[in-house]
């Protein structure tokens, strides 16, 4: 693998955990990498530790075991490596009403990350700069206005233009659609496609929504109660799903209606209980169906933990099927 | 070189040019709030008389000794623009220089108790953990110490004077603004914003000074406006109590002076009417101007 392969972001067994005694295992054993330039979704139900994952890359949740790595530096709680991080790596945020302080102007808003890297250059000429880029066009037309001012829309592009003002080399989206209007969610989906496709910049975008995975994304990473049960090509995740949990995600999706709809049923997932064996198996159709048994595989979904094995060529999924 | 030194000039003549815009975007604000400007004009009054009061009045009408010759009760009118009082003294100078007392002591204790309350609440509500815990039982210690007692107790402990009562007034009116502030800085601390901004690289101390500070500085202010007139009717009461600086005449030495020598018996309403009002004044003065002032610096109340 050459240099320029190498992923520019690498987990390696990552648990974070929260609570009393750290009961909640809210990322519970996560391997994964980003490649340079691609934008990888990462989908699971709400609860699922998406945002906790991607919360503890850039830093903002301490992480109980395993290493993450970006660009081949450890991420640790050194302030000072931490600020180094966090100007290679980016993040935006599902609610951009409360990502922009009241108080502050949208120059303050995008100038603020400059100011602390003490980014040299003209601050008014790189504001407009990064406002022109995310597309708020003529830039001078918002500089003054306070966040309350502005659309949901163009809240989501001032943080993007402020988390692009740093030139970062991951960008870390968080739900960045899922507050925004249906009309609006295309064109902000495709800004961030195109900032992959022009500055080579990688993101991981977390969604509940695979929908949004199949518009913009390289590839796909499916999240359950805190580990990754499936990732792969877009294509191929969503055309031949290889997890039981992704195949029932799918089938809810209203694009997809060629497969059998499956509302999964039993216990919600719950972090602090996660259960022995495959941890999806109490609420697993396959389980619940007989199938299992009749592949004899159901004692190894009770009772064994499946790991991510190889199903087509950069297609993995933990699953005893 | 010469590059990098003129772009740094000409950002921060930006800078200056926005706050220029700011600036004049608050006053232009405040100038349309007519209960703000009227709330504005009379503290302004109040000050001038306060710091002309020299040029006002004859500080020789302050002085019993001085004043063995004037009649005494004398109704208003005549010489005597407010009248006098039991011993001759004239109500109108004690008016004048007592608003100097009065607003200094309400002032100076305000800041003393909004710069304490302010640190405290910032450092437990940011620190967190043991540092909050062991703040917030001092604070609770301070809380639950009776008041009045307290007060005359620091009173007759240190003497009787101006300083001293507004040492007073603040050392047991801070805890009030330490929780209030503490808890603004604990929902602050939970935003969204303080998060990206942490995501961005902040340190902590530009959290605090980009991001808490200036959002609970309305609540200062807010709490200031309160802690103002709270001030200066403290003041009354230990003056009332007979704790005051006995040099300095002040509304409430005034009110106390007044009732001691049963001016509300003999109907002498020249007597203590003025000081009364004069607290009531600048008390709702006060309370006008701090709520436009807040609504000026919290952008989200403008639209009301």
């Amino acid at each position: 693998m050459s240099e320029h392969d190498a992923p520019i972001v690498s987990l390696r067994d990552v648990h974070v955990r929260f609570g009393r005694g750290a009961s909640v295992r809210a990322v519970d054993g996560v391997d994964l990498e980003v490649r340079r330039g691609e934008v990888l979704a990462l989908v699971g139900e709400s609860g699922c530790g998406k945002t906790t994952l991607i919360r503890s890359i850039i830093g903002l949740e301490p992480v109980a075991s395993g290493s993450i790595e970006v660009d081949g530096h450890a991420v640790t709680r050194d302030a000072r490596s931490l600020r180094r991080l966090r100007r290679r790596v980016q993040m935006i945020f599902q609610d951009p009403t409360g990502a922009l302080d009241p108080r502050h102007t949208i120059h303050e808003a995008v100038a603020e990350g400059l100011r602390i890297h003490r980014v040299p250059g003209d601050e008014a000429a790189l504001v407009a700069d990064a406002l022109a880029r995310a597309g708020l066009r003529p830039p001078e037309r918002y500089v003054r206005r306070f966040p309350h001012e502005l659309s949901g829309g163009q809240r989501q592009r001032v943080l993007i233009a402020a988390a692009m003002a740093l030139d970062p080399a991951v960008l870390l989206a968080d739900e960045p659609v899922a507050s925004l209007d249906a009309s609006i969610r295309g064109e902000v989906l495709a800004l961030m496609r195109s900032f992959v496709d022009d500055h080579g910049v990688s993101i991981v975008a977390v969604t509940h929504d695979l929908g949004l995975a199949w518009n913009i994304a390289d590839r796909v990473a499916v999240m359950y109660l805190g580990r990754i049960v499936e990732v792969g090509p877009t294509e191929e995740v969503l055309a031949a799903p290889q997890h039981p949990y992704t195949r029932a995600l799918l089938s809810v999706v209203p694009e997809t209606r060629r497969l059998e709809q499956q509302i999964l049923h039993g216990e919600t997932p719950d972090p602090s209980r996660i259960p022995a064996g495959c941890r999806f198996h109490p609420r697993c159709p396959v389980v619940a169906s007989g199938e299992a048994a009749r592949l004899g595989i159901e004692a190894r979904c009770r009772g064994e933990d499946p790991t991510l094995t190889e199903r087509a060529p950069g297609h993995t999924a933990a699953c005893h099927l | 070189m010469s590059g990098v030194v003129r772009a740094e000039v000409s950002r921060r003549a930006l800078a200056r040019a926005r706050r220029r815009v700011a600036w004049g975007d608050a006053l232009g604000r405040l100038r349309r709030d007519r209960l703000a400007l009227a709330g504005l004009a009379v503290l302004v009054l109040v000050a001038l008389m306060a710091l002309f009061a020299p040029w006002l009045v004859d500080d020789a009408g302050l002085d019993a000794v001085d004043s063995l010759d004037n009649p005494t009760w004398a109704r208003p009118g005549g010489d005597f623009l407010l009248g006098t009082d039991h011993l001759g003294r004239s109500v109108a100078a004690q008016f004048v220089y007592g608003a100097r007392v009065s607003l200094f002591v309400g002032l100076a204790a305000t800041v003393l108790t909004v710069a304490i309350g302010t640190i405290v609440g910032i450092f437990a509500g940011f620190s967190g953990r043991w540092v909050d815990a062991t703040l917030m039982r001092l604070t609770d210690w301070f809380l639950v110490i009776p008041f009045l007692p307290l007060a005359i107790v620091l009173a007759s402990v240190l003497g009787r004077g101006i300083w001293n009562i507004v040492f007073v007034i603040s050392v047991t009116s801070w805890p009030a603004t330490a929780r209030l502030v503490r808890a603004q800085v604990l929902t602050v601390k939970e935003r969204l914003y303080v998060d990206r901004a942490r995501a961005l690289g902040a340190s902590r101390a530009h959290v605090v000074r980009r991001h808490v500070l200036p959002n609970v500085t309305p609540l200062i202010l807010a709490s200031a406006t309160l802690a103002v007139p709270i001030s200066i009717l403290t003041e009354t009461t230990l003056a009332f109590l007979g704790l005051g600086d006995p040099t300095q005449p002040s509304w409430g030495k005034t009110l106390e002076e007044a009732f001691q020598a049963g001016a509300i018996g003999r109907n002498a309403w020249w007597y203590y009417l003025p000081a009364g009002l004069g607290i009531v004044t600048v008390v709702l003065a006060f309370t006008v101007f701090g709520r436009a002032l807040e609504e000026i610096l919290d952008p989200r109340l403008r639209e009301r």
